[in-house]
């Protein structure tokens, strides 16, 4: 009876499935910058932002999205900490990134914006003590990132 | 009046084009036009076997544009129409064995003797492709309801507004119970992706494989399902304002038939 229903009102299939995956694929199509640039260009936002906040660049989502006639670039980067002065960042900025040791990692509210969430301290506290205890764990198999992951389209 | 050049292309290959190529010539033929048709498809050519007209070869495009003989000499002509000819593309050359000047030039030549000129253009974006569009004025896309070849017919037709070419859209084996049933694409979805305008809606349809099998347009059957398809695509190409059959979107009793049928 659901199956009946759902025919009765279009809503079976993959047809929309592939609506979706292909507007996001003509989109990139349409920036004709080849993957390992648009790869490039999110190292590079990321090291900026990693100056002042500390980002977990595993989980950052770079996605393209047509707003009106333009073509709007949404970066959602999560950040880890947001208190540590940019002094010590600007050192290590690129190197400090990417740590392995993510499976064990408790499910965390990351902030999700390109500026720090200053709205909700506690949450952010939180956060930032998870984040502390990362850092120092990820301190002892300090690995440099290969490469960004290419962004991961919903 | 100047005659028509158009390039039916589409990026992916398999999706169509030389079917499409060969039934809209002829039936445009039908309808009294004079036709060239050309096959840019250098080392792949097929039009003259979907037309049924391969025995008959002499010369070909390429020793056109190497001089070597006259174009009209090369030309096919379609017993079954008055005006209807082809001119077959090489079979043992490359694609680059000519330039885009040189095709440009034969499709220029062609276009003196002939109302439309359609072109085969070969599957892809390069030498081949490039040739095919350097001789139109105008293109047809004919792509499929799929993902890959929508997004190669995209590539496409973001080469041929490049070159300021006016584009008009095929969507070809269109299966209508899969659209109803949410599994396929429907005509709407696709050209909201391409942003072009249609000019024909082709179901799929087994009728092709046997009208090919024995090399005969779908215009020269009365029984064809297709033949009013095509004939309506060639009424649009000349300007007439055909609605389309609302095949492609048969709303809420269309669905319920189906579901119906299928549950
Ligand atoms: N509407 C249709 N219904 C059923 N089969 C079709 C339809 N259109 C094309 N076909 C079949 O699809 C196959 C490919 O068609 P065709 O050769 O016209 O494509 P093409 O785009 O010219 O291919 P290529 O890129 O190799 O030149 C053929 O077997 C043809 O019979
Ligand atoms: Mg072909």
């Amino acid at each position: 009876m659901i199956d009946f229903l759902k025919r009765l009102f279009g809503q079976t299939g993959s047809s929309a499935t592939a609506k979706e995956r292909l507007r996001l694929v003509l989109m990139t199509d349409h920036l004709e910058l080849a993957p390992d640039m648009i790869d490039a260009m999110k190292r590079d936002l990321v090291d900026v932002i990693s100056r002042y906040v500390e980002v977990d660049r595993d989980r950052i989502e770079v996605n393209f999205e047509q707003q009106d006639r333009a073509l709007a670039m949404l970066a959602n980067i999560p950040i880890l900490s947001v208190n540590r002065p940019p002094v010590n960042r600007a050192g290590n900025g690129n190197g400090n990134g990417n740590g392995h040791g993510r499976a064990a990692e408790p499910a965390q509210a990351a902030a999700v914006a390109a500026a720090p969430n200053v709205s909700s301290p506690g949450a952010q506290a939180a956060t930032d003590s998870i984040v502390t205890r990362r850092r120092r764990r990820r301190k002892k198999n300090q690995s440099i990132p290969a490469g960004a992951k290419p962004a991961t389209a919903h | 009046m100047s005659s028509r050049r158009i390039v039916i292309t589409s990026g992916k290959g398999g999706v169509g084009k030389t079917t499409t190529t060969a039934n809209l010539g002829a039936a445009l033929a039908k309808r009294g036009k004079r036709v060239v048709l050309v096959d840019a498809d250098i080392g792949l050519r097929n039009l003259d076997l979907v037309l049924g007209l391969e025995k008959r070869i002499v010369f070909d495009l390429v020793e056109v544009a190497e001089g070597r003989c006259q174009l009209r000499q090369a030309l096919i002509k379609d017993k079954r129409f008055d005006a209807l000819s082809i001119l077959p593309a090489a079979q043992t050359r490359e694609k680059d064995a000519i330039t885009e000047e040189q095709f440009a030039s034969i499709v220029e030549k062609a276009a003196e003797v002939a109302d439309y000129v359609l072109i085969d253009c070969p599957a892809g974006i390069e030498a081949g492709f490039r040739n095919a569009v350097a001789g139109a004025a105008e293109a047809i896309v004919v792509t499929t309801p799929e993902v890959s070849a929508i997004r190669d017919a995209d590539r496409v037709v973001g080469k041929l507004n490049d070159r300021g070419k006016p584009i008009r859209l095929i969507v070809n084996r269109l299966r209508q119970e899969m659209v109803r049933s949410g599994d396929m694409l429907s005509v709407e979805d696709v050209c909201e992706v391409l942003a072009v305008e249609l000019i024909g809606i082709v179901p799929d349809d087994e009728e092709i494989i046997d009208t090919t099998n024995r090399g005969e347009p779908i215009v020269l059957d009365e029984n064809s399902r297709l033949r009013p398809i095509y004939d309506k695509i060639v009424r649009r190409l000349e300007g007439e304002i055909v609605p389309f059959t609302n095949f492609d979107q048969p709303g809420f009793f269309g669905r319920l038939l189906d579901a119906l049928k299928a549950g």
